[in-house]
C-alpha cells in the first residue's frame, strides 16, 4: 500500500516483515512465532475505548480553556493497550508525553495526566507505585534512563523485572536515543526499546528522520528489531511480551517499531492539515485499532452488542468524572513554586521564599 | 594525618564511599582497568568489581542518562567527565532531567548522582581541555555545585557529595591533582565542614578575596606576599558555588570593607557577577570600594602558550587587591 503524503510518499512495510495478527478488517491471523495463549480481548478493547474517551475529553477540556495543552493518542490506542498490557506489575515502565494508553494500563488515575497539561503538576505522580516512570518532555531523554534502571535490575539480579521504554519515530534521530542502544546493547540491558512510528515529528514524516526502516536500526546495534503493526492491539500484545520475556530471561535489548498513525494533531497547538493530505488520513482510518477488534468479536460471537454497550456507558461515566475532576484542580497556592527544588536546605532559596511571601502579605496589608 | 597528592584523597574518599554504602557505583570512560586519565579512581575497579566501578562507552549524555535511570532505581553513581570541555553532550541530561527530576515529582524522586569534573587549565593542554564551565551549572535550579581545592578538602568533599541526596556536580581542580596536603583519613566525615559552607583560608582584615578551586592556592600566596605591602588579606575558599554561603561572605566583608573575587572563568557573566551583587546588596554601607573581580577573558580558552596571560596568577590578584585599595 502506498499513502501519499504532503509532497513525500511513505511506503507502508511489506506485509512479510510486518506483523499483523488481526486484519483491518478484523480477520485473525496466525503466526507461529507469536503464538496467542489467553488473551483477554474484551478487556484490550474496553481499555482501547476508555483512553480513547480519555482523549476525546481532554482534546475538549483544552478547547474549553481547562487544559493549557494536550498530546492526543488517537490512533495510538492498540500500540499503547497492547503493548502496556504485557507488562507484569514488575516491569518498570518509562514514557514519553503521549502515553495515556499506558499510563491507564499501569492503573495510574488520568486525572494525574491532566494536572500535567492543565499546569497545575509537572506530571508528579510516584513511579515506583505505578511502575510507570514520570512524563518525558525532552524527545529521547527517557530511553537512557530506562537503560541505567534496567542496568540496576541486572545489578539487583532480578530476573522477573525488565523495563519499556517508550518513544516516537523523531526520537530515533536524537543522539540519547543512539546511545540507549549502544548502553543496552554492550551491557546486554533487559530494555525493549518501544517506538511507535507514528509517522510524524511534528510536521516532519518519517522518511527526514530515517532512509531505512526504523527496526532495522537494532541490527546495527546487534540486537532484534521488530515491526509489528501498531494498530493491531493482538499483535502488539504477542510481540511485546515476547520481547519481554526476552529481556527477563537475560536475551538483553529488543527494538519493537510499532508501525501506526497519528489520527490528530501532534498537540491540541497543531494544524496537521499543513503537511498532510486528508486522503492519508481516509487511508488510516480504515485501518482504526478499536473497530478491527469489534468487528473480530462481534463476528465471532465474543461480544454481543449489551457488551458494546456496556462499555460505551463505562466510557460515558469515565468522560463526565474526567470533566468535573478537571475543572475542580486547583490552582496552587503561590508558595508552592519553591517547594521540592532540592532535598536539603538551600539558604539562597530560602531567602528568595522569604522575600517573595513578604511582598505578596504587602499587598493583604494594603487591602485591608 | 597522610601527605596525599589531591587526586589520591579523591580516591580515597572514593573508596570510603564505596565501602560504607553498597549501591554506591562509579561510571565513566576509562574510570575501570585505567584507572582514569587522571588515575583519580585507580585500583577502585579491582577491588569493586566492574559492577560498581564502571567502564562506560564513549558518550558523556549515556553516562549521566543511565545514572539518572540506576539513581531511579536506587543507586548513587558517581559519574566521571573526563575533563570540563566534554561535559557539554551531557548538559541535556545534566540541566533538563538530572536537575529537574526532584521538583517535577514533587519530592517523589531524588537522584543522588555526582558529576564529577576536572575543570580549569594551566596544565598546557589542547582546546576543550583547560575550561571552567561551572557557571552554566550554578545557574541551572536544583544542581549542587562544589569545587574542592586541596587535598583535605577534597577527601571530605567528595564523601558529603556522594552522602547528599541531591545531584551534586563536583569540581576537581586538574592543575592541584598533583599538590600534596595533610589528610586526616581517620576523621568521621561528621566532623567534616558542611557541602554547602565556605572556608575561611587565611585569616585577615583589610581585604576579602574569594575564589574556589585552583585559584584558592593561588589567593593564599597572594595574601601571603600582600603581607610584605602591609595589607592584612582575608582568603575565603567559597567551596560550595550553589547556593554560595552568603554569610560567611557578607560576615567577612562587612569587618575588612573590600572585596576581591578570583575565578578562572571568564569574569563576564561568571561566578564573581553573582557575589558581587550580593555583597553589595548585602554589605553595601561597609563598602569602602566595589567588589572587584578577576579572572579569565571574554575570549574562547587561549592555545597553551598563551594560558599564562589567560588564567588570573599572582600579580593579577594582587593587581585587583592594589585597585580595591585605590578607590
Amino acid at each position: 500500500m502506498t499513502v501519499e503524503t504532503g509532497g513525500a510518499t511513505t511506503v507502508a512495510p511489506q506485509d512479510s516483515e510486518l506483523i499483523q495478527l488481526l486484519t483491518p478488517e478484523g480477520e485473525r491471523n496466525d503466526n507461529p512465532d507469536y503464538p496467542l495463549g489467553d488473551v483477554d480481548l474484551k478487556g484490550m478493547y474496553r481499555d482501547m475505548v476508555l483512553v480513547r474517551r480519555l482523549d476525546t475529553e481532554a482534546i475538549a477540556l483544552q478547547r474549553q480553556g481547562e487544559l493549557g495543552i494536550w498530546a492526543s493518542l488517537l490512533g495510538q490506542e492498540a500500540a499503547q493497550i497492547g503493548s502496556g498490557r504485557a507488562l507484569s506489575p514488575n516491569d518498570m515502565a518509562f514514557p514519553s508525553y503521549r502515553e495515556h494508553g499506558v499510563a491507564w494500563c499501569r492503573g495510574l488515575d488520568p486525572v494525574r495526566l491532566l494536572e500535567l497539561f492543565r499546569g497545575v503538576t509537572n506530571g508528579a505522580w510516584d513511579p515506583e507505585e505505578h511502575k510507570f516512570h514520570l512524563y518525558t518532555i525532552v524527545i529521547g531523554d527517557q530511553t537512557l534512563h530506562a537503560t541505567g534502571y534496567a542496568m540496576g535490575i541486572q545489578r539487583d539480579t532480578a530476573e522477573d523485572e525488565a523495563v519499556i521504554v517508550y518513544f516516537g519515530d523523531g526520537a530515533t534521530s536524537q543522539g540519547d536515543v543512539s546511545e540507549a542502544f549502544a548502553w543496552a546493547s554492550v551491557f546486554n540491558a533487559p530494555v525493549v526499546f518501544f517506538c511507535q512510528n507514528n509517522q510524524y515529528a511534528i510536521s516532519a514524516p518519517q522518511e527526514r528522520q530515517s532512509r531505512v526502516p526504523l527496526y532495522h536500526r537494532a541490527r546495527g546495534f546487534g540486537f532484534p528489531g521488530v515491526r509489528v503493526d501498531g494498530n493491531d492491539v493482538l499483535a502488539c500484545y504477542a510481540v511485546t511480551e515476547q520481547a519481554l520475556r526476552a529481556a527477563h530471561e537475560g536475551q538483553g535489548p529488543t527494538l519493537i517499531e510499532a508501525f501506526t498513525y497519528r489520527m490528530g494533531a501532534h498537540t491540541t497547538t497543531d494544524d496537521p492539515t499543513r503537511y498532510r493530505l486528508a486522503s492519508e488520513l481516509e487511508a488510516w482510518r480504515l485501518r482504526d485499532p478499536i473497530e478491527r477488534v469489534r468487528s473480530y468479536l462481534a463476528r465471532t460471537g465474543q461480544a454481543n452488542s449489551a457488551f458494546f454497550d456496556e462499555v460505551e456507558a463505562e466510557a460515558r461515566e469515565l468522560g463526565a468524572r474526567i470533566r468535573t475532576a478537571c475543572r475542580e484542580l486547583p490552582d496552587p497556592p503561590p508558595l508552592a513554586v519553591f517547594d521540592h527544588v532540592q532535598v536539603g536546605a538551600n539558604a539562597i532559596l530560602d531567602a528568595e521564599r522569604a522575600e517573595y511571601e513578604a511582598y505578596l502579605s504587602g499587598f493583604e496589608e494594603a487591602a485591608k | 594525618m597522610t601527605r596525599l597528592t589531591l587526586s589520591k584523597a579523591l580516591n580515597e574518599g572514593l573508596r570510603r564511599s564505596l565501602e560504607a554504602d553498597p549501591k554506591v557505583m562509579i561510571m565513566g570512560e576509562d574510570v575501570g582497568r585505567l584507572g582514569g586519565v587522571f588515575r583519580v579512581t585507580d585500583g577502585l575497579q579491582k577491588d569493586f568489581g566492574e559492577h560498581r566501578v564502571v567502564d562506560t562507552p564513549l558518550a558523556e549524555s549515556g553516562i549521566v542518562g543511565t545514572a539518572i535511570g540506576l539513581a531511579l532505581r536506587g543507586y548513587r553513581p558517581v559519574c566521571e567527565i573526563q575533563f570540563d570541555g566534554f561535559v557539554f553532550p551531557a548538559t541535556d541530561q545534566i540541566v533538563s532531567q538530572l536537575a529537574k527530576m526532584h521538583y517535577r515529582s514533587q519530592g517523589r524522586v531524588k537522584l543522588p548522582v555526582v558529576i564529577r569534573i576536572p575543570f580549569g587549565g594551566g596544565i598546557g593542554a589542547v582546546e576543550h581541555h583547560s575550561e571552567s564551565p561551572e557557571v552554566f551549572f550554578a545557574h541551572t535550579a536544583g544542581l549542587r555545585v562544589v569545587a574542592c581545592a586541596d587535598a583535605a578538602e577534597a577527601f571530605a568533599m567528595i564523601q558529603l557529595a556522594i552522602a547528599s541526596d541531591d545531584p551534586v556536580i563536583f569540581f576537581e581542580p586538574k592543575r592541584r591533582y598533583w599538590d600534596k596536603g595533610e589528610v586526616d583519613t581517620a576523621a568521621p566525615l561528621e566532623a567534616a565542614l558542611p557541602l554547602e559552607a565556605a572556608r575561611t583560608v587565611l585569616a585577615g582584615d583589610d581585604v576579602t578575596l574569594l575564589s574556589y578551586g585552583p585559584l584558592v592556592r593561588t589567593c593564599a600566596e597572594a595574601a601571603i606576599a600582600a603581607r610584605e605591602d602591609g595589607r592584612s588579606v582575608e582568603v575565603i575558599d567559597l567551596r560550595s558555588l550553589s547556593p554560595l554561603d552568603m554569610e560567611t561572605i557578607a560576615a567577612s566583608v562587612a569587618r575588612t570593607g573590600r572585596c576581591v573575587v578570583a575565578h578562572e572563568a571568564p569574569v563576564y557573566a561568571g561566578l564573581g557577577a553573582e557575589v558581587a551583587a550580593r555583597v553589595t546588596e548585602r554589605c553595601f554601607y561597609h563598602l569602602e570600594a566595589p567588589v572587584l573581580r578577576v579572572g579569565g577573558f571574554a575570549t574562547p580558552y587561549p592555545p597553551a602558550r598563551m594560558e599564562d596571560h589567560y588564567l588570573p596568577d599572582l600579580d593579577r590578584i594582587l593587581d585587583a587587591v592594589d585597585r580595591s585599595f585605590a578607590f
